[in-house]
């Protein structure tokens, strides 16, 4: 028995019927952390003795048999981008590299009031500015299935701790694809759930109405359970909504026989990977022998997702990214600085990568006068109509199914010098975010030995579906199972 | 419109974000901008007479809540992550010089 690749629910069993205790668990994860970690590069910080710490008090829970939930004592990972209190949190950035919160995310919060065990932080691109996870500021982080490939981005450290068993879960963050598109690349499996349905309060922003925080897990039944711990109205957050979490694992087995899964046309087109199509291809397969329909739908407005997305991204982080100033928190670079804006102008300098730089003066640009009604107002139009499109085309069908990048991973170095080329990677998955829709990541195949991911995608709040629909794929296929020889 | 972005206007954004900027650094950015926005343009193919901007995806009305006071973050948890402070506040140079 290998206890790094027991699913949450295997191993909450054991927990519960005291065949190891969360002691024993989290030291071997933790074990296998130190020991694999350094090949992967997934974790920024390892919290031995918090962990250990939490996991005694969670064997404490289980031995008394008191508020015993299925994360309790469960070992995780959490991507650098959400703030816990008295741990380093460094959004992968050299302007936040020694920031210590004083505060709790509310879903670190959430997750230590389930007992659950927090083992590290994940690298990320920095801010979540990127689809590679090449952008980190501290060090670039490897896909498990092949060393000299990227794991995706931007929570490709979550992605690959995940892959390579360093962690029983993981949480990502989803601006724009940053929770399908790595686990895709890394035969995880991973949910951007509506917006609002996780509080973001504690999260550092990037697009604050885009950013979606999400669990990766070894299958789609944990990640409903984790997502069940995590979801929820706050008080700290307004955009949260008010309706009550369905107990989505209880109601996880439901047949998908009758119900309708449409294929957007717009997203099998030119560009994508042969070996890509062909499992995608195969999943539609899989479905309708479980006794789905298949019917073709149309997004007319796929094709401006891309730049929709991009600009709405710009105009919001150059905004959200102010608060990086050196004078409250994080680096502070003020030699010679004859007034504040000086210590500006310095911090942003030396502490901003290039990705982060181009994508707030970008961002100013599209805001200032004169380019405003051009480009950050033409693009909030046509995010009505993205948003439209996925009314339209789910309105007929219960879901839809769709790639999660039209490649499998990349080479390390391969689209680093053309920002524009690593955008078009995000092709797939950006356009949710505007929509605010969710969707479910799940493994579907390899092609050339790497991973290929499929999303699926429902309505407003309607996560019950995908749970649903995915857990079922999972039921008669074992393309989740496969793990990397590390 | 002319979408190419010289380095005066890279220079100027810069500005307007507060980031330092060298010669160098204008130059490079100068020439991904252009086929960035490029790209961007794009979006003038759209017909968006009569199609409001989306403003909130969650169909939110005012979210309200009474106004009471409750405990916060202490000032000396807060100062623990300044940079420097002096007497209880955050202390920095000069905020109105000359300019």
């Amino acid at each position: 028995m290998q206890l790094h690749n027991l699913t949450i629910r295997e191993a909450s069993e054991m927990l519960t019927n005291k065949k190891i205790s969360s002691v024993e668990l989290t030291q071997a994860t933790l074990q296998r952390a130190h020991e694999i970690d350094p090949q992967i590069q997934s974790y920024v910080t390892i919290t031995d003795d918090l962990a250990l710490e939490q996991a005694r008090q969670a064997d404490e829970r289980i031995a008394k048999g008191e508020n015993v939930t299925p994360l309790t004592g469960i070992p995780f990972a959490m991507k650098d981008c959400i703030s816990t209190r008295g741990v380093r949190t460094t959004c992968s950035s050299k302007i936040l590299e020694d920031y210590v919160p004083q505060y709790n995310a509310t879903v670190a919060n959430k997750l230590a009031d389930s007992g659950a065990v927090l083992i590290g932080k994940t690298n990320m691109d920095e801010f979540g500015m990127g689809s590679s996870c090449e952008n980190s500021a501290l060090f670039k982080t490897r896909n498990p299935w092949d060393l000299e490939r990227v794991p995706g981005g931007s929570s490709g450290g979550s992605a690959a701790a995940m892959s390579a068993g360093l962690a029983s879960f993981t949480i990502g963050e989803d601006t724009g694809g940053s929770v399908r598109m790595p686990a895709g690349f890394c035969n995880v499996t991973g949910i951007k759930p509506t917006y609002g349905r996780v509080s973001r309060y504690g999260l550092i922003s990037l697009v604050s109405s885009f950013d979606c925080i999400g669990p990766m897990t070894r299958d789609v039944y944990d990640c409903a359970t984790v997502l069940e711990h995590i979801a929820g109205h706050d008080p700290l957050d307004s955009t949260t909504y008010q309706s009550p979490i369905t107990n989505y694992t209880q109601h996880i087995n439901k047949s998908v026989k009758g119900m309708t899964i449409g294929i957007p046309k717009e997203y099998f087109v030119s560009g994508m990977e042969a070996g890509v199509e062909i499992s995608i291809q195969e999943a539609i397969r899989t479905y309708e022998k479980l006794g789905m329909k298949i019917q073709e739908v149309s997004l007319p407005n796929t094709k401006y997702a891309l730049p929709v997305y991009y600009l709405l991204l710009f105009a919001e982080a150059s905004s959200n990214l102010a608060r990086f100033d050196g004078t409250r928190f994080g680096l502070s670079v003020s030699e010679n600085a004859k007034d504040v804006i000086d210590i500006y102008l310095q911090t942003r300098h030396e502490g901003f990568g290039d990705e982060v730089k181009r994508r707030i003066m970008l961002g100013a640009y599209a805001l200032s006068a004169g380019y405003y009604d051009a480009y950050y107002l033409k693009a909030q139009k046509v995010r009505t109509l993205l948003r439209r499109d996925f009314e339209t085309a789910l309105a007929s069908v219960d879901i839809l199914l769709a790639p999660t990048c039209p490649t499998t991973a990349f080479k390390l170095g391969e689209k680093t010098n053309d920002p524009l080329e690593m955008y078009l990677s995000d092709i797939y998955v950006v356009a949710t975010n505007p929509a605010g829709v969710p969707a479910l990541a799940l493994p579907c195949g390899f092609s050339n030995n790497m991973p290929v991911g499929m999303q699926l995608i429902g309505k407003h709040l309607d996560e019950q579906t995908l749970f649903q629909v995915g857990h079922a794929y999972q039921q008669v296929t074992d393309w989740h199972k496969q793990l990397p020889n590390l | 419109m002319t979408n190419k972005i010289d380095t005066d206007m890279v220079k100027h954004v810069a500005h307007l974000v507060r980031l330092g900027i060298s010669e160098e650094e204008a130059q490079k950015f100068s020439g991904q901008f252009s086929s960035i926005i490029d790209y961007f343009t794009m979006l003038n193919e759209v017909d968006t007479e009569n199609i409001p901007p989306a403003s909130d995806i969650t169909n939110n009305k005012n979210v309200l809540r009474e106004d009471i006071a409750q405990p916060s973050m202490s000032r000396e948890e807060f100062l623990n992550n300044a940079p420097q402070s002096e007497r209880g506040y955050v202390k920095v140079p000069t905020v109105f010089g000359e300019e």
